[in-house]
């Protein structure tokens, strides 16, 4: 039985959390089969079959390049159909766990969300899930043959496995109920790592001071290759946008480094960020919390730390 | 005009997590319980469309009776009348299931919940009540403002947001910045005491899902302390030691 991969573009580019659903599934073992949507670069869709994609699907229909949850779901249960596949893998998103939903219930299959590892399937088909905001995993079992997996980023390795294939056009037709809701615009950062998808995440708190402070904090993201996130009093206080407010409320971070500079360490914040490899706290404040959580931690003024980090960055370079 | 907000009954975020019964019970010794804070932003977005417009509000929770508190706290934040499904809240396809039968009795225009509980954070239950409804679902709404049977919102994505807009009925799992959350006031407390409080007994739904047991995270390991005129060492730990550079 086939296995079929949802994956996500951005500007043309399959997002590296959807490569890593890719990995998931050929580790599952069984023929996978990759569908993406929209405008998405051919190339990168040939390159899926490196990491073990069979056959990749290609719905390029342009009712399809934005993201509406009901369309794209509809459009994968019957996908699911087409090619026989039983199970279906997303990475965890703002689209693809509200589409995974939808997809469970039309397929009748059963449904984990934000999946940490690959299934222990000794007896039966059991995964393993991050709850309560990172602080406890649960063990899930799926009974049935039918399986919808929304995958946590880090959830499998990227491995080369195979080499590139054929893209394979897939013609749907989009009914009108599915286009219910309207995308009338959007407004998306262009250029940057984007903050779900970045290993390294370099964040700033109230001991920044003020918005004007941020491009030293930018200059050392730079210099990371990272993106930049926030504390929610910043986020709040309008110095930084929205999706850049890391948290229990905001944006939860698995990168392999997450740099916080002045950020006192709230657990509410702590619960965004817990799933990171290594935590790096750079805070004036001996006593502050969050070194508590840390790896590794500096007592120190950021504006005296910052510039010095970036420099030293640059040098091992 | 009548709106559905579903909210979650969960550990306080402070809430230190335990388990007991060898790994398989939540301990709430001690625990904290509140409105799942998610849920907390639609139930004041749903206020303050009520207070705006004139609407009639409805909360529902699927839990035991443990649960009535935090209804009544939804109450006293000024929802017109709570309804508690009978039951244990196992998996979103149950929870899903449970509001989608109520949904469909209340005739509702508008059923809001939060992205996701903040206990099993699946963020799947808005589409699966979507689904089960054959209504549109729209999730993380951060923004939602009515004119007439037309929603305008604005959804979060990766790096950005997204405007769009859909006639009621639909599902929204919200987030902030959609409302601020409400505090209740001693006239909201003292008439959450007299509104209805209905408890309704369980539909059967089995997603073929079973939670088998917990587990805790290891420990974390002490903090390395570096002097700050010595970053060149962080930077060397960072490549040697976590090899994350």
């Amino acid at each position: 039985m086939a296995i079929l991969v949802f994956v996500e573009s951005a500007e043309g580019k399959i997002k590296k959390t959807s490569v890593e659903a890719v990995c998931y599934a050929h580790a599952l073992g069984g023929p996978v089969v990759v569908i993406a949507f929209g405008h998405v670069d051919q190339s990168e869709l040939e390159a899926l079959g490196k990491y073990g994609a069979e056959k990749v699907l290609h719905a390029a229909d342009e009712k399809l390049n934005k993201g509406i949850i009901q369309a794209y779901a509809s459009v994968l249960g019957k996908a699911m159909k087409d090619e026989n596949a039983d199970v279906l893998v997303v990475a965890n998103s703002s689209l693809g766990t509200p589409v995974a939903a939808r997809v469970a219930i039309k397929v009748g299959a059963g449904l984990a969300s934000n999946i940490v590892s690959l299934p222990d399937t000794t007896s039966g088909f059991v995964v393993k899930r991050s709850i309560y905001s990172g602080k406890a995993f649960a063990y899930v079992e799926l009974k049935g043959q039918k399986k919808v997996l929304a995958l946590k980023k880090n959830a499998a390795d990227i491995k080369e496995v195979g080499k590139a294939v054929g893209v394979t056009p897939y013609s749907v037709e989009v009914s009108h109920t599915d286009l219910a809701v309207t995308i009338t615009s959007s407004e998306q950062a262009t250029g940057e790592v984007l903050l779900p998808e970045a290993n390294i995440v370099v964040s700033g708190g109230r001991g920044m001071k003020g918005p004007e402070h941020w491009p030293m904090l930018e200059e050392l993201a730079k210099a990371l290759h990272a993106a930049t996130g926030c504390s929610k009093p910043v986020s709040d206080m309008g110095w930084r946008p929205h999706h850049e407010h890391v948290g229990q409320t905001g944006i939860k971070v698995a990168p392999q480094l997450y740099i916080a500079v002045g950020i006192s360490g709230a657990i509410q914040h702590l619960a965004g960020v817990n799933s990171s490899k290594y935590i790096v706290v750079i805070n004036k404040d001996a006593d502050a919390p969050f070194f508590k959580a840390a790896d590794y931690g500096i007592v120190g003024d950021a504006f005296d730390v910052l510039p010095k980090l970036t420099e030293a960055i640059k040098r091992a370079k | 005009m009548k709106i559905l907000v579903c909210i979650s009954h969960v550990p306080d975020t402070t809430s230190r997590i335990s388990f007991t019964d060898n790994n398989t019970k939540f301990d709430t010794t001690g625990v904290q319980f509140i409105i799942g804070p998610y849920d907390d932003y639609a139930l004041a977005r749903a206020i303050e469309l009520k207070e705006g417009s004139g609407a009639t509000v409805h909360v529902l929770n699927v839990g035991l009776n443990d649960t009535e508190p935090t209804l009544r706290k939804a109450l006293a934040i000024g929802a017109d009348e709570a309804i508690r499904v009978n039951a244990e809240p196992t998996d979103s396809f149950f929870v899903a299931s449970q509001i989608a039968a109520v949904a469909k009795a209340g005739g509702y225009d508008l059923i809001l919940m939060g992205r996701e509980s903040i206990d099993y954070n699946s963020g799947v239950v808005h589409g699966l009540v979507g689904e089960l409804l054959s209504l549109p679902s729209v999730s993380p709404v951060m923004k939602l403002d009515l004119d007439g049977r037309r929603a305008k919102l604005a959804r979060e994505i990766e790096g950005g947001k997204e405007y769009l807009e859909v006639d009621l009925p639909f599902v929204a799992g919200c987030q902030e910045p959609i409302a601020e959350w409400k505090i209740p006031n001693m006239r909201g407390i003292m008439s959450a005491r007299t509104k209805p409080l209905k408890v309704v007994d369980p539909v059967s739904a089995d997603g073929g899902v079973k939670l088998t047991r917990f587990e805790l995270p290891p420990p974390k390991g002490a903090v390395k302390m570096i002097a700050a005129d010595n970053v060149g060492e962080l930077v060397n730990l960072l490549k040697t030691e976590a090899k994350v550079l």
